[in-house]
């Protein structure tokens, strides 16, 4: 099925309080097609997640925000572009309670449960990236 | 650099977080609340969460951390007033708060706080009437 972008904007993400701005952009878009509030929390949750990873793994990058729309729902995707090291075993990052880093180890996982699609692409030395969309009745 | 309050009420500390926590300011929070326990002695930290709208890994485990670090500071921590969708969210992230006390209010939380006191008290009355 194809997917309609009906408005996008991009934000650099270079050090921590860049995460709350983003994060109220993200929800803006969900309030914006009527997202419930629990959708809308879940959406944040997942976006403060992988922003975080951002962050830390990827050493800052860029986030875009789009509202989409496939026919049938409405939604917000956001992609998360790193330029960092990339991950050596995907199948191992995406494995609950697994963290190269001193977190307990769900944010992959855990953020994968609380949209309803989620795609990884990395390659070693050439970056991240993870896209996320939440339907608003998803 | 910007904190959160921490009011002193008797033997207990107060939180009200009003605002969305970034990494850097929920790690002011525990440290802080962590050296308020000790200088006040207090027995018992109320944290109202009622304002906050998101809570994710990070902030999950610095809730968890501050209620382990109280407790081995001889304190009481209960959390209060999480929202439906927070809460909701937090279990399917897989985030359980484990050892981390909840009320649904402030009141409630207040009263639980108070009888975690009694009952340590009569424990040591009793202790002390073993001993006589």
């Amino acid at each position: 099925m194809t997917t309609i972008t009906n408005s996008k904007e991009e934000a650099l993400i270079i050090r921590e309080q860049d995460v709350v701005p983003l994060r109220n952009r993200v929800k803006e878009y969900g309030v914006k097609i009527g997202m419930s509030i629990l959708n809308q929390t879940k959406l944040i949750t997942a976006t403060s997640e992988l922003v975080r990873n951002l962050l830390k793994y990827g050493g800052g990058g860029k986030v875009i925000i789009e509202s989409v729309s496939n026919g049938r729902d409405n939604g917000v995707r956001v992609t998360f572009i790193d330029n960092g090291p990339g991950i050596a075993d995907i199948t191992l990052a995406m494995k609950d309670g697994y963290s190269t880093g001193k977190s307990l180890g769900l944010g992959l996982p855990g953020t994968k449960r609380l949209v309803n699609e989620f795609d990884i692409k990395t390659e070693l030395g050439n970056g991240t990236t993870v896209t996320i969309t939440k339907w608003k009745n998803g | 650099m910007e904190r959160i309050p921490i009011l002193k009420m008797g033997d207990f500390l107060l939180v009200t977080i009003q605002v969305d926590l970034y990494d850097q300011l929920a790690e002011n929070l525990e440290s802080d609340l962590i050296n308020t326990i000790s200088k006040h002695s207090s027995k018992g930290v109320l944290i109202d969460i009622s304002a906050v709208s998101i809570i994710d890994s990070f902030m999950g485990r610095i809730l968890g951390n501050i209620a382990v670090m109280s407790k081995i500071m001889d304190a009481q921590t209960v959390v209060v007033g999480m929202q439906p969708a927070v809460a909701i969210t937090l279990v399917e992230l897989g985030l359980s708060l484990n050892g981390v006390i909840s009320a649904l209010n402030v009141e409630r939380g207040m009263d639980l706080l108070r009888s975690k006191m009694h009952t340590s008290d009569n424990e040591e009355q009793d202790y002390d009437d073993d001993n006589e």
